[in-house]
């Protein structure tokens, strides 16, 4: 157990990756870092001062599944029993999606970690394909009209042995889910919610905050599968609607969300209502 | 030392310079307040909280006020004030 992450480093104030990437330090012994194109890149250090205290793999976007497996392969062939984390943006999971998916289908040894910023972060909020509903970002001015994928649950599809969603807001629930998760061999998925206080604009602060409440209001919902599926602790209660926190006071904590009509909050709403359907239909399987 | 070695960045603190200068509220502790849960620790991004003797010590060479601190402080130990 160790903190990886040195002080001084170059991530914003308030960043959600410099938290994730800290849990990652607590929960696994020995491990090496592989980090395609992303904010993580800049985080993890400028020359000649490194900020992460593990061996670290900068990577090209899609090479990054290609290059994990063949670390883990040459570990496993030396007999060394460590494990090697990819650890990417939403942008590296967009662009890089193909050889997630057939990295899942190989059954890689490997974890895979998306913190996920919901945008483009690092190349001036771009919405990506995990971007919130209605959300402003610099390509969707007047909010996104698309709607959004759900990462986990179509890694989820691609039967590996393990996958879970994790928030910055839980860091208790993350470090377990990585504890877990070291001991399991073959591909494993976590999708981890990120609030980026200059992206999403919101004061530095809020982070923790902001990620709390996107799971007390059901927006982001924490789950994972070992074999089984299982709603986690943290957002169990929230599958009575009534039970979650108003989606109003959610957005209102955002200046991406700045000027959404009545309307709008309803069809988020009703998306997300959507959303914990299928979580519940995978609970019953 | 190699010539070549000057090439291989070695992880220390500080690689973005001293971000405490980045700061414009400062997070002070109330001594009296803290009872050292470390909750701050954990969720500190910049990871400049440690355990002190009596409360938490705070590195204010590379702490960027962030104020997070602040936020997840269940006793309500940790202050932001405006620097000077």
């Amino acid at each position: 157990m160790k903190t990886i992450v040195m002080p001084g480093n170059p991530s914003c104030q308030g960043c959600p990756h410099a938290i994730g990437l800290k849990a990652l330090g607590l929960a696994l012994e020995d491990f090496v870092l592989v980090i395609p194109a992303g904010c993580s890149t800049i985080i993890a250090g400028i020359h000649p001062k490194a900020t992460l205290n593990v061996p670290v793999l900068h990577v090209p976007f899609a090479s990054a599944p290609a290059v994990a497996a063949g670390i883990s392969a040459a570990f496993k062939r030396e007999n060394k029993k460590k494990n090697v984390v990819i650890w990417m943006g939403d942008g590296g999971a967009d662009i890089g999606f193909a050889t997630i998916s057939g990295s899942a289908v190989r059954n890689d040894d490997i974890i895979v970690i998306v913190s996920d910023n919901e945008a483009y972060m690092n190349t001036g909020i771009q919405a990506s394909g995990t971007t919130f509903w209605k959300a402003k970002t610099t390509t969707s001015p007047a909010g996104k009209r698309e709607d959004r994928k759900d990462l986990a649950a179509i890694m989820l599809m691609h039967r590996v042995p393990y996958v879970a969603t994790a928030s910055v807001g839980y860091m208790n629930d993350f470090i377990k889910k990585l504890e877990k998760v070291k001991s399991i061999k073959g591909f494993r998925f976590i999708h981890l919610h990120s609030p980026c206080p200059p992206g999403w604009r919101f004061d530095s602060s809020k982070t923790v905050e902001i990620a709390r409440m996107a799971v007390k209001c059901g927006a982001w919902i924490l789950w994972e599968f070992d074999g089984k599926f299982n709603l986690s602790p943290a957002s169990k209660p929230y599958k009575d609607k009534n039970k979650r926190k108003d989606l109003k006071d959610y957005l209102k904590m955002q200046g991406r969300f700045k000027g959404l009509s009545e309307n709008e909050i309803l069809e988020i709403e009703k998306a997300i209502d959507k959303q914990w359907k299928y979580i519940e239909c995978f609970e019953n399987i | 030392m190699q010539p070549i070695d000057c090439l291989i960045s070695t992880p220390d603190k500080g690689s973005a310079g001293k971000t405490g200068l980045w700061r414009t509220y400062k997070p002070i502790v109330d001594e009296k307040k803290c009872n050292s849960c470390m909750v701050c620790w954990l969720y500190c991004p910049e990871n400049v909280i440690t355990e002190g003797e009596k409360c938490i010590e705070i590195d204010y060479e590379y702490c960027k006020g962030c104020g997070i601190c602040c936020e997840v402080c269940a006793k309500k130990a940790i202050k932001m004030v405006l620097e000077e």
